[in-house]
């Protein structure tokens, strides 16, 4: 009876997996990732996008609960599957007909209509893609025929797998200087992990998430309800213990690649810290944050390079204080002219602010003192009695004591009187101000406390390097530093942590893919607050908020008076 | 004014010296420059240049403007993907229509035809892009908190830089410019590029046309119905999803007809154009007072003639070297004096300080 | 659901390092003293070879250490260019140049070569981040890059101080190799900005009789080096610079900065950005009344086709200064243009592809020198002797020119010359 409707969902899914299909394949990430493979002679990464995208619309191709037949449910994956691969065979007569269309697509190159054909020419290319898109569709849709006691371990073990696959140059990395050559050759291909672990692994995730399902999460959480509140105290300090001598010791496991994109992520978790006092506590939305970055480093770099440029000459920790007082004293006067704007103006005048520091850094009025577009170089290292800090390694210590410091600071302003003060400033200015809150010195203080840490990273930034160019301190960096406080949770400290390893140091690592890195970037910013606008580990006080919202379905300018009133 | 600091007095000096020392500085730089003949000296021809080259940068700053202030006047977002809307169509239209007919001869045969052609190809892309992001960046935020909504514009900024520069290249891409558009026209004894009288002219058409949809459609009332109030225009039985999709679309529309003056002018579209240009209309709209249609062109206007004019006039007078790399400065100086003055922007309502 | 899936995500992620962590821990003082015991095991099971070119595996006797190449494995060259954000067509190119390199070149004593791309985002962080996973990866011989000069000088030191070496394509900045700050690990086949900014100053004064010049930069490290470094060696020769002027790389609407420029009557516009700006202030630069007759000149950032292709017309008769001989030798035209062509789909975007794939082919030859290959096939790279046999390099016939390396790390071709362009192509005019 309904059947012309259930397909049309099919069709409907079918045809987007489609045109996402058709999409990858011609921006060139398929061709690209075909070289990086997963598992060793098996999958290749740009096989796994290309194929993902006919499993799930079969996925997607029909709902448990319409009152479809097994069979149904299979030939409804079946016509996703293969209009997935309608598109693709358009793209493969398209490059037959119109043998010029690199000089328009620049990569729908021969490489990848082989790679979609498989090499078998096509007429016969086309009639295997089908086929392959069209078995896909249906495991797709078989796959929610599975009852979930099925279907849930098997994903976890298919990601897991994929996962290490994925990650296996990194993994290769940190393994490396430990393992005998002839360990590796078993476990690792050429570029990506060899069947055998891929297997391996497989199993092991399934096994394990199908008895933790079934028996350790119950075992685990009778113990938890078991263990007297003394015992759970005790547990949590030995967690926290652990954590500590964790990140410790953190360097010496990940070698010195993986420190340095520590310290990348140590850097922007700083200036993370520094941001959300002004937008997470206080609500001053900021787009100009990087100029306080540059103003640390450039009065670092003044103070202590060797070079022509240098005033002073002076050591790390003596010009430590200076940069740190210059970008908070930055912070006062530029927060002063912008302390009767609100919101999105706000936002402007301080991206303008940003603009107006770089543009000045650049530019040849400065030259003589700043170096221009040259930039300082010889920037002086941080040194205690005889040992200099060289190495990522050493660094890593230096940014994580500042974490430290900021993340203190930051904590206990917020449960202090300012901190209160900031957040009802947030909620409501008006409202601040009648219950006698001084606005003027309570947002020049998120102001200058929020430079202070920027300054600070942008210090420990010049001396790591060594070196500065005005190149470095563009939007792109308040923009980043914006999007990892709003990822991470705006207001909360360890969201800072988990937006900068996921917008930061993810990317980082995943800079092989360097061409389509920032497309990733992209997306994985819609997809994070697609699914978790609250943010991916929310203060408790917005997550309250959100919910709330959320629960009442009330007209936002009355979730604004909420948000007020809470 | 200073009621509500009436505490700070100092703030208000220091603000008071902020406004005297750039107001100076302004006209020191001006009478220097004009009477005094620092730096080079400049023929009243060159002034009319520096002012039209300034007007129709400002014309193609406030087509972009439309869109932000469109979209920020009925959802109050940032809508940071807009320059890429801008990008989207002058890149397709640029390769996969401009580039043929240029070669074909097409183009200098008709143009006119042609340009209406690449236009409209430019238009359907930038709809299309806008209305994509909109679904699926936008509308399943409409309740989260404001900042979110911002996150995923500059995710759906990054994402359509690089789909677009996979799609056709990271090479630059020429514009191909019809014969007939190139060389000067005479207009009332001075002479003008005609690329930059069609940039103005269609600047003025669309504006006018754009005026006249919001004030006399029906659907333009629904547009400044949801603005007001979107709850109370639901009731009213006004689509709301459909109203916010339609001013995405009229604004990426003006975004695609910029797209292509924008390659008339320049001669060349690349994948990264849409970040600056975005990044200044948004300057321009907040300028004008976001959320007001004429704000946006009048903000548009004025920023691209302070970028052409304000070196030349203010920095040179000062004896600044290098004074036209230091035309954002200006630009954002200009804008924080203006805020300062009047934070709803030029010509914004005072309305923007209840909801922003 | 949702919730499922970022579960998954995250505890993915938590994994990688719970993983890291348990390797480490597991294996790491018994795992590294086994594997020194395992190869030396080995060795000692080999016969001795007496051939004095295929040594043994063990045989290391290079001061900083080798690259060890076992049989069958590839040999891993690293290339750190530019290849995201605005100047993408830049590392790009000269990535492409890297790569057809290498496919022309061939196995070296039966090891393939491989490239693993990195990305410098022509920042200094960049740089230091692409430099340190290089140096990560004991397998990697050489790195070609950087593409940006800011990106080059934390490379220089990282790359230098682990023992490696580096050839750039395209840094120009004389900071690199001056002789007190330059890094024994770094070399480039790129004209140092000195140099180049000297000939074409030399050319304007000489040989085109220019006595009043105009420069313009846009910020960057090279183009501001170059106009600099013109306009010293202008005045320097007793010409006068009318108008030394900046703008941003990304500027649109360059109308009013020429206009201003036009008023200070150059006779003689240099602009040595790159293909983007070249191309916006050629076309412009043509509709502007008072440069009607002054001389255009650009630099080799924009020798190029992509330019030629965005300026037809407007550039023609203008000057530009590169390498000699570059596009018109007959390897470039017939070999190396097509296979351009065939791997990135369009003309080459910018000209550093060209010393991208002459600063490869140093390292390939220079490996080919220095590799000790053992009884069993393995390879064994000397890191110093690399770095001399770069060092080395003496009249090295590339399609940029004569290649030879001073003890500063500057190899490119001192010769520069001046081509104009003709009918639409760069023609050598000068010297």
């Amino acid at each position: 009876m309904a059947q012309s409707t259930n397909f049309s969902k099919a069709v409907r899914y079918g045809l987007i997996a489609g045109v996402v299909a058709l999409s990858v394949s011609a921006i060139g990430m398929v061709e690209t990732f075909d070289v990086r493979d997963i598992i060793t002679g098996v999958l290749t990464l740009g096989q796994l996008l290309l194929f993902s995208t006919a499993l799930i619309g079969g996925y997607f191709s029909w709902k448990k609960g319409e009152g479809v037949t097994p069979v149904g449910a299979l030939l409804r994956g079946l016509v996703a599957g293969l209009l997935t691969a309608v598109p693709l065979v358009f793209l493969i007569i398209l490059t037959v007909l119109w043998p010029d269309i690199r000089d328009s697509f620049v990569n729908v190159t021969p490489a990848l209509i082989n790679i979609l054909t498989f090499d078998q020419g096509t007429v016969t290319g086309s009639l295997i893609l089908l086929v392959v898109m069209g078995v896909l569709g249906v495991i797709g849709a078989a796959f929610d025929l599975l009852s979930e006691r099925i279907q849930k371990p098997l994903l976890y073990g298919l990601l897991w797998m994929l996962g290490i696959g994925l990650l296996s140059e990194i993994l290769l990395l940190i393994l490396r200087p430990y393992s005998p050559r002839a360990l590796l050759a078993l476990l690792f291909g050429d570029k990506g992990i060899t069947p055998a672990t891929a297997v391996v692994i497989f199993v092991l995730a399934v096994a394990i998430n199908a008895w933790w399902t079934a028996r350790g999460k119950e075992a685990a959480e009778r113990r938890r309800i078991a263990r007297p509140p003394s015992t759970a105290k005790q547990l949590r300090r030995l967690n926290i213990g652990l954590l500590i001598a964790f990140i410790l010791i953190l360097p010496f496991i990940m070698g010195t690649y993986l420190t340095e994109v520590a310290d990348v992520v140590g850097t922007f978790v700083l200036m993370g810290l520094g941001l959300n006092i002004v937008v997470g506590f206080a609500g001053l939305l900021d787009l100009g944050y990087v100029a306080f970055f540059a103003i640390g480093a450039y009065v670092m770099g003044l103070l202590t390079t060797q070079g022509d440029l240098g005033i002073g000459g002076i050591s790390f920790w003596a010009a430590l204080p200076f940069s740190v007082i210059a970008a908070t004293l930055a912070g006062i006067i530029l927060g002063v002219p912008v302390l009767r704007m609100r919101g999105d103006y706000l936002a402007i005048v301080t991206l303008g602010f940003g603009e107006i520091i770089r543009v000045l850094v650049v530019s040849d009025l400065l030259k003589p003192y700043i170096g221009g577009a040259q930039g300082i170089l010889q920037i002086g290292k941080p040194q205690i009695l005889d040992f200099v800090f060289v190495q990522p390694e050493h660094f890593y210590y230096l940014i994580l004591a500042g974490c430290l410091l900021a993340a203190f600071v930051s904590w206990r302003f917020r449960d202090a009187r300012l901190g209160r003060r900031w957040m009802a400033l947030r909620e409501d200015e008006d409202v601040a101000e009648a219950m006698g809150i001084r606005l003027v010195s309570t947002k020049l203080m998120a102001f200058a406390t929020g430079a202070a840490f920027s300054g600070l990273a942008g210090a420990i930034f010049a001396s790591r390097l060594s070196s500065i160019f005005p190149h470095s301190f563009n939007l792109l960096i308040s923009i980043n530093v914006l999007s990892l406080i709003i990822v991470g949770g705006l207001g909360s400290l360890p969201g800072v942590v988990v937006g900068a390893l996921v917008l930061v140091g993810l990317p980082e690592l995943l800079r092989e893919f360097a061409e389509y890195r920032l497309l990733l970037y992209g997306a994985l910013l819609i997809v994070t607050m697609l699914l978790r606008p609250e943010g991916l580990w929310p203060s408790p006080v917005r997550r309250r908020e959100l919910h709330e919202s959320q629960m009442e379905h009330i007209s936002e300018d009355e979730t604004e008076e909420v948000h007020s009133l809470a | 004014m200073s009621q509500r600091f009436k505490d700070i007095d100092y703030i208000g000096v220091f603000l008071w010296v902020f406004r005297a020392i750039i107001i100076v500085l302004v006209i020191y730089g001006t009478v220097s420059k004009l009477f005094l003949g620092v730096g080079n000296e400049y023929t009243i021809e060159t002034w009319i240049d520096f002012f039209v080259s300034g007007l129709s940068q400002g014309s193609l700053y406030a087509l972009i403007a439309l869109g932000y202030t469109m979209v920020y006047g009925i959802l109050f977002m940032i809508n940071f993907a807009h320059g890429e809307f801008f990008m989207s169509g002058a890149m397709t239209s640029t390769v996969l229509v401009a580039t043929f007919l240029s070669a074909s001869g097409f183009l200098d045969a008709q143009p006119l035809v042609s340009m209406l052609l690449i236009t409209a190809v430019s238009i359907i892309t930038s709809i299309s892009v806008a209305l994509l992001t909109e679904r699926i960046a936008y509308r399943p935020l409409r309740r989260a908190p404001r900042l979110v909504p911002l996150i995923t514009a500059i995710g759906a900024s990054f994402f359509w830089q690089y789909f677009f520069r996979g799609l056709f290249g990271s090479a630059l891409i020429p514009f191909p410019v019809p014969e007939s558009l190139q060389g000067r026209w005479t207009i009332f004894g001075l002479e003008f590029l005609r690329t930059r009288v069609v940039v103005m002219g269609t600047t003025v058409i669309a504006l006018v046309f754009l005026y006249l949809f919001i004030q006399r459609t029906k659907t333009g009332k629904a547009i400044r119905a949801v603005a007001e109030d979107k709850d109370v225009a639901a009731l009213m039985g006004i689509n709301v999803d459909r109203t916010i999709s339609i001013t995405f679309a009229i604004g990426a529309a003006m975004a695609g007809i910029a797209g292509v003056l924008w390659g008339l002018v320049f001669r060349q579209v690349h994948f990264y154009m849409g970040f600056v240009p975005g990044i200044k209309a948004f300057t321009a709209a907040v300028f004008g007072g976001i959320g007001s249609i004429p704000g946006a062109a009048l903000g548009g206007l004025l920023l691209g003639v302070i970028e052409a004019v304000g070196p030349p006039l203010f920095l040179e007078g000062l004896g600044i070297v290098g004074a036209h790399q230091l035309k954002d400065v200006i630009a954002f100086t200009m804008l924080v004096l203006v805020l300062i003055f009047r934070p709803q922007g030029l010509i914004g309502e005072k309305l923007a300080e209840k909801k922003a | 659901m949702k919730r499922a899936t970022l579960l998954l995500v995250l505890s993915l992620l938590l994994a990688l390092f719970l993983v890291a962590c348990g390797g480490g821990e597991a294996s790491e003082p018994a795992a590294s003293e086994a594997n020194e015991a395992s190869e030396t095991s080995e060795t000692a099971v080999e016969a001795p070879s007496t051939d004095s070119n295929t040594s043994d595996a063990v045989s290391c006797d290079d001061p900083i250490g080798c690259v060890e190449v076992a049989p069958g494995d590839p040999i891993m060259l690293a290339s750190a260019l530019v290849i995201s954000g605005p100047n993408t067509e830049l590392g790009l190119d000269s990535q492409y140049g890297v790569e057809i390199a290498i496919d022309l070149h061939g196995d070296i004593m039966g090891h393939p070569v491989e490239l693993q791309p990195e990305d410098d985002g022509c920042s200094a962080e960049g740089g230091q981040t692409s430099a340190q996973k290089i140096v990560s990866n004991p397998q990697i011989v050489a790195m070609i890059g950087t593409s940006c000069s800011g990106a080059g000088v934390p490379a220089a030191k990282i790359i230098s101080d682990a023992g490696y070496v580096m050839v750039s394509p395209s840094n120009t900045s004389p900071a690199l190799t001056d002789p007190e700050l330059h890094e024994p690990g770094y070399l480039r086949t790129a004209h140092n900005d000195k140099i180049q900014g000297a000939a074409m100053a030399d050319f304007a004064y000489n040989e085109l009789g220019i006595r009043k010049a105009a420069a313009i930069h846009d910020g960057d490290p090279y183009t501001e080096g170059l106009a600099t470094v013109f306009s010293d060696s202008f005045k320097e020769l007793g010409g006068e610079i009318v108008a030394f002027e900046a703008e941003a790389a990304d500027a649109t609407n360059v109308e009013p900065l020429l206009t201003s420029v036009a008023a200070a009557g150059p006779e003689f516009l240099y602009f040595p950005v790159f293909i983007p700006l070249g191309s916006l202030i050629t076309n412009t630069a043509a509709d502007i009344d008072g440069l009607d007759g002054v001389i255009l000149a650009g630099a080799d950032g924009i020798q190029s086709p992509s330019f030629l292709e965005n300026t037809v017309g407007t550039s023609e008769g203008m000057y530009a200064s590169g390498p000699d001989l570059s596009f018109s030798n007959a390897f470039y035209t017939d070999t190396f243009l097509p296979a351009y062509m065939e791997k990135a789909g369009t003309e080459p975007t910018a000209p550093f592809h060209a010393h991208a794939f002459d600063a490869t082919n140093m390292v390939l030859m220079a490996i080919e020198q220095v590799a000790k290959e053992g009884s069993d096939g393995t390879l064994l790279i000397g890191r110093q002797a690399l770095r001399d046999a770069l060092y080395a390099t003496s009249g090295m016939e590339g399609i940029t020119g004569t290649i030879t390396c001073d003890e500063n790390g500057d190899c490119a071709d001192p010769k520069i010359s001046v081509s104009q362009v003709q009918d639409g192509e760069f023609v050598r005019i000068w010297p």
